[in-house]
């Protein structure tokens, strides 16, 4: 099993990713330039969080165009398990691989601190060594996570059973107040219909040591080893 | 020609001019003139300062690499080394807050990569004025959103700092900026021009007309001409630094660069003329070859530029090649723009013209140095608290009013702003004493923080000096970490007044005086003068950045209380010492003195006990007493706990309640201890001679302080945090 | 030739930072502001295009790169 970690010249996760794959889940780990074409062989790939091109235009809008997303969108359609952190995340939306898009956070402010999540569908790559209903307490920091779709896309996205992560209190309720950042739906996780390719808020690589002061964010990386092994 | 007009605009005297004309022999043209006053500037060249800095220790068995160059550098052990610095952006940020703050944070980065290292923290101590005022509030939050901007697309974590409230920064916020960076003992690069033939190379952002005169603006006081000085400011961009940041990194880990030095404060101006004057050679440069942002800038123009995100960097011919392709990978540009040479001096080409020609050690080393007239304020002494107030007949409200002191408050809002954890190295959350970061691969952690109480250094700024030294140490054993060296920067008004230079000269002698007490050097800083606006200046403060190392991150503990039914103890003095505290000064109004003294030999029994109790695994938590006294530590404690655990506290009968909670008496810790562990803490205290007081024990989920029979302060944890927790954002509330 | 591409978001997203805008105007007593959308401006030099060229390609960019049709419209004119 082998996992790439893209690096964007604005990437700032990258190595982060790439510690918790490799020092704390021991996984072949590569890291894949923008600029580069090929995916080396890869079964899954992880957009890390950053500021993939400086994003003064919009959060991950330039970077779709690099050459190596052109593969990364070629990997997904042939159902390769692709996962967006943060930045990745909004890399994947403005790609297409994802519905919806990301506007500033309802209190125009960055934001960075633990949050729970509930796990919403727990039958993903990414979420099956968790439980429908369980609460993740995982960092976010985003200026701009706010979740928004059109109404027909939001209809879409409940009926296919898309929403995989949404922002909870530590019981579990998904609540106006626990909704930080002010998405639709408290929506914090979003995969494909498809269901290779996950997008979400939450830094999973900040709360995998215990040093670090949550181990939740295990769960994305060992679910994601248990469905490629 | 160049006349007293002149001169003046760029803040030099006729003394100095003079000095100049001696020096290259004849007059200089205006942009030789401009590097002089560029490098001849209080900022450059300390010209104020530096009789007085001499007093500092700066060798101690830790150290690296001392004061002079872009940062100090410290020995980690096991072949690492801790490249840190703490700079002053307090001018450009109240001209702009945004932008001056952003590009304070880009500023000091960029002293640290320039050594080799890969930035790991950020830390910030801001001082604004009373956020009742919206000027104040609109202050602050351009300043917190262009450190937050600038240093989270970076990607390197802002883990702590300090952030106070005072009338005397209303028109003078204080920006001070502290970066480490983390590298091998053998990559540490240095500005260096090497042997004659060398190219030297500009990498970066292109030179546009942005900021210049700067420097020069930094030591000079403000007036209500603010506007004009509007386009001085900078403008960064902190993702080209991100590239910036890779390529140099990439650059000196194949060893391909000789020497390297930031085009920061003085631009070309200063890189230039350092790297050549340390390596007693030097530098020509063409500037028909810098990459220009605007078209039709002058010689002037392009040598005082201080645009960012730019470095200058000298390799050897044969790699030039190697280095613009790393340079070319992150999509920047690597210009040869000229040569070291022999003869020591700076040639600068425009046009085929020879427009500046002046010896690099005259730029560099030989502005004049003043040892300005000081004089104490007598008044000063005067302003001493005679006779106690009387008792508030309602403590439970007193201490409800301190906990929502903005100085007190949680600072919450400053720091989720803030990324403080990328780069995953972030084990306690900012708030703590002190920001603790694991050192990846090892047992080890460092442990970083920033101190200066400037109310202190105003009553007596000897005492105030030795107490920012000695408070940031405590806050370092607090959380079981060992200081190997420190940063400061010394922020004042004009040293051209002798009261100003009087606060100055003591502060420092304070500093020295404590440095050399804890055998601990001070590596690198910066001094801030000029720091009045319409000749109202700041409260001396000097702020201090310690960072000590943590031998086994297990054993290193938090502030927050741990168990129901655990100990509290006092660990330390009692003190009376009410005089320059928020109590007095807040809630009882009077602003006067004297300052707590500081018995450095009490403080350093203390630390050491401290830190062995914690070593031997005795303590649960550890936290200082400083702003607000124990009371506020107390109730910090209490909100650090994972479930908002409360206190039950015994105050002894014989001492006035108010002065015994919210005394900020020096050498004090709050500390707890399970039970079973007390007699072991008291065999270890009566060893080490260290006065320990038992106060009460973690009980409850309530805030009970009693003295005999009557209870003086009742309030229940979640009350208490709720008021300390929203203090500060309530006066940033959004309406919607 | 410089053209003018004004990107804002669309109606029906909700726009914050104009709210936020508004509230402000009021409290400085601009009351008669009834509302505020903020949106980006980009300012591009281009070759001298025929108009026709123009219409396709400008378009074409603002809903490829300039704008993201998810949240956002734009509109654009030709400055000289």
């Amino acid at each position: 099993m082998k996992f790439g970690v893209v690096i964007f010249p604005g990437s700032n996760c990258d190595y982060d990713t790439y510690w918790v794959l490799k020092e704390v889940f021991n996984q072949e780990t590569v890291f894949l330039w923008h600029k580069d074409h090929s995916l080396q062989g890869i079964d899954c790939v992880v957009l890390p969080g950053g500021f993939s091109y400086g994003d003064y235009l919009r959060s991950g809008a330039i970077a779709r165009f690099s050459p190596l997303m052109q593969e990364v969108r070629e990997f997904a359609a042939r159902g390769g398990l692709v996962l967006g952190i943060c930045n990745g995340f909004q890399v994947l939306l403005e790609l297409g691989l994802l519905p919806g898009a990301m506007l500033r956070n309802k209190n125009l402010k960055f934001l960075c601190q633990f949050v729970h999540l509930k796990i919403s569908n727990a039958r993903t790559p990414f979420t099956n060594q968790g439980r429908e209903g369980q609460v993740l307490r995982i960092p976010i920091a985003h200026y701009d996570g706010n979740f928004y779709a059109p109404p027909e896309t939001m209809e879409e996205i409940k009926k296919n059973n898309q929403i995989v992560l949404q922002y909870s209190t530590p019981a579990g309720n998904v609540t106006p107040e626990a909704n930080v950042n002010g998405s639709l739906e408290n929506i914090a996780g979003l995969i494909n219909k498809q269901g290779n390719v996950l997008g979400m808020m939450p830094h999973p690589e900040r709360a995998s040591e215990a040093v670090l002061g949550s181990e939740d964010g295990q769960i994305i990386f060992q679910s994601i080893i248990s469905w490629l092994s | 020609m160049i006349d007293k007009k002149i001169l003046e605009e760029h803040n030099l005297t006729e003394e100095e001019y003079q000095r100049i004309v001696e020096l290259i022999g004849r007059e200089p043209n205006l942009t030789e003139l401009g590097i002089f006053s560029l490098m001849w500037s209080e900022h450059c060249s300390y010209k104020s300062s530096k009789i007085h800095l001499k007093k500092l220790p700066t060798t101690g068995p830790h150290v690296i690499q001392g004061p002079g160059e872009n940062a100090g550098v410290v020995d980690l052990g096991d072949d690492l080394a801790a490249v840190f610095k703490i700079e002053s952006h307090n001018h450009p940020s109240f001209i702009e807050p945004y932008q001056g703050a952003a590009t304070g944070v880009g500023g000091i980065l960029r002293d640290i990569f320039t050594m080799g290292a890969r930035p790991i923290a950020l830390l910030d101590s801001l001082r604004f004025g009373p956020l009742d005022q919206a000027g104040n509030r609109v202050i602050m939050e351009g300043v917190v959103s262009g450190i937050s901007g600038y240093g989270n697309s970076i990607g390197v974590p802002t883990v702590g700092g300090e952030v106070y409230f005072h009338p005397c920064y209303s028109l003078n916020p204080l920006v001070n900026v502290f970066c480490l960076g983390l590298t091998h003992r053998d990559k540490i690069f240095y500005a260096r021009a090497g042997q004659p033939g060398n190219p030297v190379l500009y990498v970066g952002a292109k030179t546009g007309r942005d900021g210049i005169h700067g420097a020069t603006m930094a030591s000079a006081e403000f007036d209500e001409n603010l506007e004009k000085k509007r386009p001085n400011v900078q403008v960064g961009d902190p993702f080209k630094e991100k590239l910036l940041l890779e390529a140099c990194l990439e650059a000196m880990e194949k060893g391909l660069i000789i020497g390297i030095q930031d085009m920061g404060a003085a631009g070309l101006t200063c890189s230039t003329t350092e790297m050549a004057a340390k390596s007693g050679t030097g530098i020509e440069i063409n500037l028909d070859l810098v990459p220009q942002r605007e078209e039709g800038m002058t010689p002037y123009e392009i040598m005082l530029s201080e645009s960012q995100e730019r470095m200058l960097l000298v390799t050897t011919e044969e790699q030039v090649h190697q280095v613009q392709a790393i340079f070319a990978k992150w999509d920047l540009d690597a210009v040869v723009i000229g040569r070291v040479i022999e003869g020591g001096h700076l040639k600068v080409w425009f046009k085929g013209e020879l427009v500046v020609d002046v010896p690099v050690e005259a730029v560099v080393n030989l502005c004049p140095v003043y040892q300005r007239p000081w004089q104490e304020p007598k008044e000063r002494r005067t302003q001493i608290l005679t006779g106690l107030p009387s008792l508030p007949a309602d403590l439970n409200q007193v201490f409800r009013q301190v906990l929502a002191s903005p100085t007190i408050a949680d600072k919450e809002w400053v720091f989720r702003q803030y990324d403080h954890m990328v780069q995953i190295n972030t084990v306690f959350l900012p708030g703590a004493d002190a920001a603790v970061l694991r050192i990846k691969g090892t047992p080890r952690a460092i442990a970083i923080t920033l101190d200066g109480n400037s109310s202190y250094c105003y009553f007596n700024p000897r005492e105030g000096g030795k107490i920012a030294v000695a408070e940031a140490c405590r806050n370092l054993a607090c959380v079981g970490a060992r200081p190997l060296g420190v940063t400061n920067c010394l922020n004042f008004g004009n040293p051209e007044k002798p009261e100003i230079m009087w606060e100055f000269k003591e502060v420092v002698e304070g500093m020295a005086e404590a440095c050399r007490s804890f055998d601990l050097p001070i590596t690198g800083g910066n001094v801030s003068f000029y720091n009045e606006t319409e000749g109202k200046p700041i409260y001396p403060t000097p702020v201090v950045g310690v960072v000590g190392l943590i031998n086994d991150l297990q054993k290193a503990i938090h502030p927050g209380f741990k168990n129901q039914g655990d100990l509290i103890y006092l660990l330390g003095p009692l003190s009376e010492d009410l005089g320059a505290s928020l109590y007095l000064r807040e809630i009882l109004g009077e602003e006067k003195g004297p300052t707590p003294t500081l018995d450095l030999e009490t403080e350093k029994k203390i630390q050491e006990f401290c830190l062995e109790a914690i070593d031997k695994g005795l303590l649960h938590s550890a936290h200082d007493v400083s702003e607000g006294g124990m009371a506020v530590s107390l109730a910090e404690s209490c909100f650090h706990s994972h479930q908002l655990l409360g206190v039950k506290i015994f105050l002894p009968p014989d001492h006035r309640p108010d002065i015994f909670l919210f005394n900020e008496g020096q050498s004090r810790l709050i500390v707890s201890l399970s039970p079973e562990k007390e007699a072991a803490f008291l065999r270890l205290g009566e060893a080490k001679q260290v006065p320990l007081i038992r106060l009460g024990e973690v009980a409850g989920h309530e805030i009970k302080i009693i003295q005999e029979d009557k209870t003086l302060i009742h309030l229940p944890v979640k009350e208490a945090y709720q008021l300390w927790k929203t203090a500060l954002s309530d006066f940033f509330k959004i309406k919607t | 030739m410089k053209v003018r591409v004004l990107v804002s978001f669309k109606e029906s997203v909700l726009d914050p930072q104009g709210q936020t805008v508004k509230n402000a105007l009021h409290s400085l007593g601009y009351n008669f502001v009834k509302d505020v959308r903020q949106g980006k401006v980009f300012e591009i030099e281009v070759d001298d295009l025929p108009r026709e060229q123009l219409k396709v390609k400008i378009p074409e960019m603002a809903d490829k790169v300039l704008a993201n049709p998810i949240i956002e419209k734009f509109e654009w004119e030709i400055l000289d």
